[in-house]
């Protein structure tokens, strides 16, 4: 190849880290070593190679030297390759001709003998040295980034990243599921610590959301192709019927007084089933949009044909109500992709232990919730479902949280909601409250003053993981009432607490369709289904795709204050990459020598980002370096040997196991 | 099918009535079941709770015997037997310090342990190897009218929830539906009989006693069925000093296998049926209404 030509000069410098390296490699030797391998004209030890002087050794070794190689045997290249290559370029070479050696992560840190590793970092070290001659000058790729941006998801999150960009005078489109905004944020009464009232601060940026002119909102519609690479996202967007054409109807709620149902007969899913609503409705007063829906599944007319359509005529001029509307199906083009599509709560029922299902006194936290509120189904007056008003109230912490049986890990917001439920409870009722908890997990602004407020106004706090709920009466008081058995860990003794209503701090789990998203956006899942963040400390809000971001609790369980904190991130990569216009793309993609391609195909489905389709007019396989990721499944796989992968070409490969195997102690 | 069968100390004393129904049933069902030569006592939870090593090796060579005798399956019926047996079988897996103990042991008696044989329970047999369909197949009487509560006892099901869920099994209350039998909610199907205390300490293991019944004949029970030779004593045979410290609470409590017998139309001094304190009787009444008059029953609850 072309690179023979030139004399190789080398420079090869390995980095102490502090003693972070040099306390387990004999970086002197190592450096010794090298000296006398073929090629390397300088090779130096130095304290910090990361640091100003670091870098600026490099650059007078190419000037002095006429070095056109550089090796750096230091930490691990996820963290510094870039410095180096940077440095190389500025010392006036190409990036690409300079290779990291990492012998921090993979040496030092694991290494138990000195020896031992003092003789892995010159094994790798000469490895290294081999590939590097046979670099390649190699230059990097722009992809332009298109202004548009796609967030899916209309909770809170989804909610705040929309308004951010739009804000910013981006294009959005906002994509719903549900018939309306808001998400679970709209079915809380208030918020914890300060007590807001949940609605009164959603619904203003509902209502943005709605008129702004930026934002194309999309209710009852879902993402179902996302095709294309980072800044040119090609996404179809599936919206159902709502057989109501949202800009003539105005929202005067006519029509569901009109019903041919008298009274509201089905259960309405924004009171949790607490409430009961028409076939034609609208979820809640504050709904965005502010337009009523009808719910195919119970409405006569579209059941059965035979109707006298009252709401038509109600509806009147307007002529908003068509029952023969049909699902849509809408393209989009967008260069970035905000995904916030939420949690779902814990079903009690996975745990027959605490009754629900059983017990028709035993309630969700999120029924509480709608129970509580004052446009819920009492009016927020606290009466169970057998009509009693509880004379006690047991609130059960970490159902479905810390536990093995079910999920492991800790929701994070439910022993905050706890201590607002048990407030509200107390304000709403006479009943005595009692929290059962294992921990009270109060880590954020306010939040253990809250928790001492609680404590001042008379709340029981028992700690101890609740044995059981049930009916069972040990003494004649009990009769009659529900039972909560439990291990009071700091008194030491078991107990019964006979009580009215039981309400269950369910934990959150991923949405029952996690995974089916994850491989939409091409995105990753932890062990738990949360989708995954590239980096846990240091790109919280990234994902493994380019140009997909996560906002809001689809990451991890998080309150709204880090919900909305994390929207607002995702929505600032978002800018930062729309305002530089473009991409940087590695260069380490893979591309077919079209002479040895026979056009077999199998590359094609094994290529995880679907970067390899098939030119059917040349009858071969072409990889779209935008998409490819340079994971070399295809390189590895290819019967005639026809796909190369640059930076790993065949050439500099085996080089590099030849010097990895020359090593001779 | 057929299966080892170890009947253990209780089916030969107090537990009388479960043997007499279950090799019936089992034999009008077409199971085979042989029975182990030379077994001893399974030490029960008493030995256990003394010295673990022993009461292993006094478990475990009933285990030998039975793979010696070739013997597939073992059916262990008594509720202690079977969770002894099996926490012998877990131990040997587990501990591999216990483990040599007890082969050290067992060859002094010329026996070896390999610990594989299952140790099978008859519910679990009923349900997962003759299956629903096979049994109701059999049904001449159907149960209609009675009202069970399924009592399956602290030790089948746990710590080793091998074959039902260890807080709300189901496998016996899926058996009495299948009988024809209906099964009332009652919450306490897993919590403790009192077992000994009822003779040691009887204020306490009494009180336990007449809750359960309390709470059955609460819900609108005409029966309890159970699993278990110690609970079927001690819900049986104290309703005297039950009635003397609280109120009465008369009901009869069953083995699960005398049910099955009724059910399959056998006579019931051939299921031990005699044998019971409390005289259990097919109610007369319609299948919908609670046999026991006067007692509240508790619906099942709407949401």
């Amino acid at each position: 190849m072309a690179t023979h030509c030139e004399e190789i000069r080398i420079g090869f410098y390995v980095c102490h880290c502090g003693h972070n390296i040099a306390a387990m490699v004999d970086c002197e030797a190592v450096a010794r070593y090298a000296r006398k391998l073929p090629g390397v004209v300088v090779s130096r030890d130095y304290r910090y190679m990361c640091s100003d002087p670091g870098q600026e050794l490099i650059r007078q070794d190419v000037r002095e030297h006429r070095l056109n190689r550089i090796v750096v045997a230091a930490c691990s290249p996820l963290l510094h390759e870039h410095t180096f290559r940077t440095a190389t370029e500025r010392a006036g070479l190409n990036p690409f001709h300079c290779q990291m050696v990492n012998i921090r992560e993979h040496n030092s840190w694991v290494a138990t003998r000195k020896q031992d590793a003092t003789r892995k970092a010159k094994s790798l070290a000469q490895a290294a040295i081999h590939r590097v001659r046979f670099h390649k000058a190699l230059q990097v790729q722009r992809v332009s980034i298109r202004p548009e941006v796609l967030v899916v998801g209309g909770g809170i999150a989804g909610i705040h990243a929309a308004l951010t960009l739009a804000n910013a005078g981006k294009k959005v489109f906002l994509v719903e599921r549900e018939a309306t905004i808001g998400g679970h944020m709209a079915k809380f009464d208030k918020t914890f610590p300060t007590l807001d009232c949940s609605a009164c601060i959603l619904t203003p940026k509902m209502s943005a959301v709605r008129s702004h002119p930026n934002i194309t909102l999309w209710t009852l519609a879902e993402v179902t192709q996302v095709e294309g690479f980072i800044g040119n996202y090609r996404v179809k967007v599936r919206r159902s019927p709502r057989y109501v054409l949202e800009d003539a109807c105005v929202g005067c709620l006519e029509c569901i007084d009109a019903c041919v149902y008298r009274s509201p007969k089905f259960p309405d899913a924004f009171n949790e089933g607490l409430g009961k609503r028409k076939p034609i409705y609208i979820p809640f007063p504050q709904a965005t949009p502010k337009v009523v829906l009808i719910d195919p599944a119970t409405c006569l007319n579209l059941k059965t044909g035979k109707c006298k359509q009252t709401c038509l005529e109600a509806c009147g001029e307007r002529q908003a109500i068509q029952f023969n509307q049909q699902e849509r199906l809408e393209e989009i083009e967008v260069g970035t992709i905000i995904v916030a599509t939420g949690f779902k709560t814990f079903d009690p029922r996975r745990q027959p232990l605490y009754g629900y299902g059983t017990y028709p006194n035993v309630y969700t936290s999120l029924e509480i919730e709608r129970l509580v509120n004052a446009s819920g189904p009492t009016g927020g007056e606290v009466v169970a479902r057998d009509g009693r008003k509880p004379r006690a109230i047991g609130i059960i912490h970490c159902v479905g949280s810390r536990d093995r049986k079910t999920n492991v890990w800790c929701s994070r917001v439910c022993c905050m909601y706890s201590l607002k439920l048990a407030h509200l409870l107390k304000e709403h009722s006479e009943a005595e409250v009692y929290n059962f908890y294992i921990d009270i997990r109060a880590p954020g602004k306010g939040y253990e003053e809250f928790y001492n407020k609680l404590l001042d106004d008379g709340v029981h706090f028992i700690r101890g993981r609740v044995g059981e709920v049930t009916d069972w009466a040990m003494t004649p008081e009990e009769e009659g009432r529900l039972v909560i058995r439990v291990e009071d860990t700091l008194a030491g003794c078991v107990r019964r607490i006979p009580v009215d209503m039981v309400v269950l701090a369910t934990g959150l789990e991923p949405q029952p369709d996690a995974q089916a998203v994850r491989r939409l956006f091409n995105m990753s899942c932890g062990g738990d289904g949360w989708f995954l963040e590239r980096h846990p400390k240091l790109a919280p809000v990234n994902t493994f795709a380019d140009g997909v971001y996560l906002a809001g609790c689809c990451q991890g369980p998080k309150d709204i204050p880090d919900t909305v904190a994390q929207a607002g991130a995702a929505a600032a990569e978002v800018l930062s990459l729309i305002d530089k216009g473009y991409v940087e793309q590695e260069p380490n993609t893979a591309y077919v020598r079209d002479e040895d391609c026979s056009g077999c195909k199998s590359c094609i489905p094994l290529c995880p980002y679907n970067a390899i389709t098939f030119a059917e007019d040349r009858q071969k396989a072409t990889i779209n370096e935008t998409l490819c990721k340079g994971c070399g499944t295809c390189v590895a796989s290819c019967p005639s040997g026809s796909i190369v992968q640059r930076l790993f070409e065949d050439d500099e490969v085996f080089a590099e196991i030849e010097g990895m195997l020359a090593y001779d102690a | 099918m057929k299966y080892g069968y170890f009947p253990g100390c209780s089916l030969r004393g107090t537990g009388r009535a479960y043997e007499a129904s279950l090799l019936p049933v089992f034999r009008h069902l077409g199971i085979q079941l042989d029975e182990l030569e030379d077994w001893n006592c399974c030490g029960a939870t008493a030995y256990m709770s003394i010295d673990e090593t022993s009461a292993c090796v006094l478990a475990s060579r009933n285990l030998a015997l039975a793979e010696k005798a070739g013997h597939a399956q073992l059916l262990a019926p008594c509720s202690a037997c079977y969770l002894v047996l099996n926490k012998a079988k877990h131990y040997f897996h587990e501990y591999p310090a216990m483990t040599v103990q007890v082969k050290r042991a067992l060859q002094r008696g010329g026996l070896a342990y390999s610990g594989n044989t299952p140790v099978r329970h008859p519910l679990d047999v009923l349900i997962h190897d003759v299956g629903l369909e096979a049994i109701r197949q059999k049904v001449v009487h159907p149960l209609k009218g009675l009202r069970v509560a399924c009592y399956y006892g602290c030790q089948i099901v746990r710590p080793y929830a091998t074959f039902d869920d260890a807080c709300e099994p189901t496998t016996m209350d899926q058996l009495m539906e299948a009988l024809g039998a209906t099964v009332v909610r009652w919450p306490l199907k897993t919590k403790c009989c009192g077992g000994s205390l009822t003779g040691t300490i009887p204020e306490a293991g009494l009180r336990l006693v007449y809750i359960l019944c309390k709470e059955a004949l609460k819900r609108g029970a005409n029966v309890i069925a159970t699993v278990c030779p110690l609970c079927q004593f001690n819900l049986d045979a104290y309703h005297h000093d039950i009635r003397r410290r609280w109120e009465d609470v008369r009901i009869p409590t069953v083995y699960f296998t005398q049910l099955m017998g009724v059910a399959f139309g056998l006579r019931p001094v051939d299921l031990g049926l005699q044998r019971g304190f409390v005289p259990f009787q097919m109610p007369a009444s319609p299948p919908d209404e609670p046999a026991v008059a006067g007692k509240p029953v508790v619906a099942p609850p709407t949401r």
